[in-house]
């Protein structure tokens, strides 16, 4: 077999519905088996499903689904383009049925569609369980209820959907790169130890997994780094041949750019010691990794190096966090920086006689809005501006206490300097997150097809 | 002879999270500025552009093979997304913070991947 194709047409759950037509039209013009990814699962939507399943048992599957697979379904059931995504969520199940009335309702053919379960863990381990297994983030000792407790499961229930003729594979949480591994495990039949090849297809499914951020998305810094027709960029492609070598590129005719720099890029994103990046199914050693331009748009990536998965998998638990409040109000014209400063005082003193344990950082939007730190104040005196928003932020599991900073924020209004001006101030429930390292005797990969007979 | 640019002039920065930890992908554009890179942009000099979020831990991994560092921060992003007060929790604006170290490179180095000096 030549080579296999995968696109990749979402890099997170708010990605853009409209990236996978030019994806499904360079697919559609190869020959060969050809896949459409979608990753779609950031660590709090999990979770967020997860709530909203217990309120309604046929939801719980990510909202992106119902924005992201209408536009792509009918023409990659034409074109025998298989549909791998993690749209599942908390109701892997839930989301095959959806899937199955959408075929209807565009009158397509009914597509085998499987769902992949087994992710879930929280019915079979206690918060004591997970929290003896902690290995960062929230303190699951002290935390309340689990709202949610996933593995991340690998690639092999993904491919054995596929080996059983499944045209759509929906599955929960399972690691990123698996929703590319999988298929090329079903593809080229790579054995489960064959590792250097599991580590190159860990490879193409994490240059894959965040969309656009290998084409020239969250790359493009005009005249350092400049990126042709941004407002179209076309999603990724990757050519993989049975070595597990690899191209990446793109479909021709959309904005982007694929390079070496491009590519770098995303290779060592979100990757801590490059000789072992951890995934469920094998560990990749990027040392000696090579990228090479071989045309426009087209890098070459090989060299991937694998050794036998980790003994543990990773599972993240999600628990109440509280409640983070943030409140705005804007100063321009002369002096605005004083009077900015003045406000940041007014509040700090009336909050801390009021709650005096709540932690506010408050921020100089213009100034200082993203670096600095929560515990260093910012000092406005002698800045230069015509224009400055302060930002008030606090969290704490008292939603009252929350109340009285942005109270006395909107007070500003009346009661602080002259000409502060449009307050915005809100409340959002927060969910705390760790990562715990689980046995692999409670991953129980379920694979369950839905829909007509193969 | 040498010449001080900034490090924004000669080499790329992506940021990425997990949890309260920072990963910094640093990718030099021509790679004849890596050896100047691996010498002066070092762990501790990035740790100091960091004070601020005081990092429990800087490590730099080195790809001399696609001309790129690879460096983790522990503890710099105030508890992470989902606990930082900030509004970027993510980190994702962070690359830049790094890519303002100012640094020296030959002087002879080739000009078409430099952009700027410092004044």
């Amino acid at each position: 077999m030549a080579k296999v194709f995968i696109g990749a047409a979402a890099g997170f759950a708010g990605d853009r519905s409209d990236a996978g037509g030019p994806v499904v039209d360079a697919l559609a013009a190869q020959s060969g088996p050809r896949f459409l990814m979608y990753e779609t699962l950031a660590e709090r939507t999990l979770a967020l499903c997860q709530l909203e399943r217990r309120q309604n048992p046929q939801r719980g599957y990510s909202p992106a689904l119902d924005r992201m697979l209408p536009p792509v379904l009918a023409r990659c059931l034409a074109a025998g383009i298989k549909i791998i995504g993690n749209f599942g969520a908390a109701n892997p199940a839930a989301a095959a049925r959806r899937i199955e009335e959408m075929a209807r309702s565009l009158s397509v053919r009914p597509p085998r569609i499987a769902a992949v379960e087994g992710d879930d863990i929280a019915s079979k381990l206690s918060a004591h369980d997970l929290a003896s297994r902690r290995v960062d983030g929230a303190d699951l000792a002290q935390a309340g209820e689990i709202i949610s407790a996933n593995l991340y499961l690998g690639a092999q229930p993904i491919a054995q959907a596929l080996d059983q003729g499944a045209d759509i594979v929906v599955t929960g949480r399972v690691a990123d790169s698996a929703l590319a591994l999988g298929p090329l495990l079903h593809a080229f039949r790579w054995s489960a130890d064959d590792w250097d090849r599991l580590a190159a297809g860990t490879l193409a499914g994490h240059l894959l997994e965040c969309g656009a951020q290998v084409t020239g998305g969250y790359f493009a810094d005009p005249g350092y780094k400049d990126v042709p027709g941004l407002a179209e960029v076309g999603y990724p492609i990757a050519e993989v041949d049975e070595t597990g070598a690899m191209v990446i590129t793109k479909p021709a005719g959309t904005g982007g750019v694929v390079n070496r720099l491009t590519v770098i890029e995303q290779l060592l994103y979100e990757i801590h010691d490059p000789s072992a990046y951890l995934a469920p199914d094998v560990v990749l050693d990027l040392t000696d990794v090579e990228v090479a331009e071989t045309g426009k748009d087209r890098v070459r990536v090989s060299g991937a190096q694998g050794r036998p998965a980790p003994e543990t998998l990773k599972a993240t638990v999600c628990v109440d966090g509280g409640f983070l409040g943030e409140a705005e109000i804007s100063y321009a014209g002369p002096n605005a920086a004083a009077r900015a400063q003045l406000a940041a005082e007014v509040v700090r003193t009336r909050v801390r006689k009021r709650v005096p344990h709540l932690n506010v950082r408050i921020d100089a939007i213009g100034v200082r809005s993203v670096w600095g730190a929560t515990d260093t104040p910012i000092d406005l005196r002698g800045v230069q501006t015509d224009d400055v928003r302060l930002r008030f932020a606090a969290e704490s599991a008292n939603a009252t206490d929350i109340g009285i900073l942005l109270d006395e924020a909107e007070a500003l209004y009346c009661a602080g300097p002259a000409g502060g001006a449009g307050v915005r101030r809100r409340i959002t429930p927060r969910l705390a997150s760790a990562s715990c390292l689980i046995e692999r005797k409670f991953a129980e990969p379920r694979v369950t097809m839905l829909g007509a007979p193969a | 002879m040498t010449r001080a640019v900034r490090l924004h002039d000669i080499a790329n920065a992506r940021t990425g999270d997990k949890g309260n930890r920072l990963n910094l992908v640093l990718v030099c554009r021509d790679p004849a500025h890596y050896a100047a890179v691996a010498e002066q942009v070092t762990a501790e000099r990035v740790a100091e552009v960091f004070a601020a979020r005081k990092p429990t831990r800087v490590v730099r991994y080195d790809l001399p093979k696609l001309a790129a560092f690879n460096f983790v921060l522990d503890g710099v992003l105030e508890g992470g997304v989902n606990a930082s007060l900030g509004l970027d929790g993510h980190g994702k604006s962070l690359s830049f913070l790094v890519l303002d170290i100012p640094i020296e490179i030959v002087a002879e180095t080739s000009r078409r991947s430099i952009r700027g000096t410092v004044s």
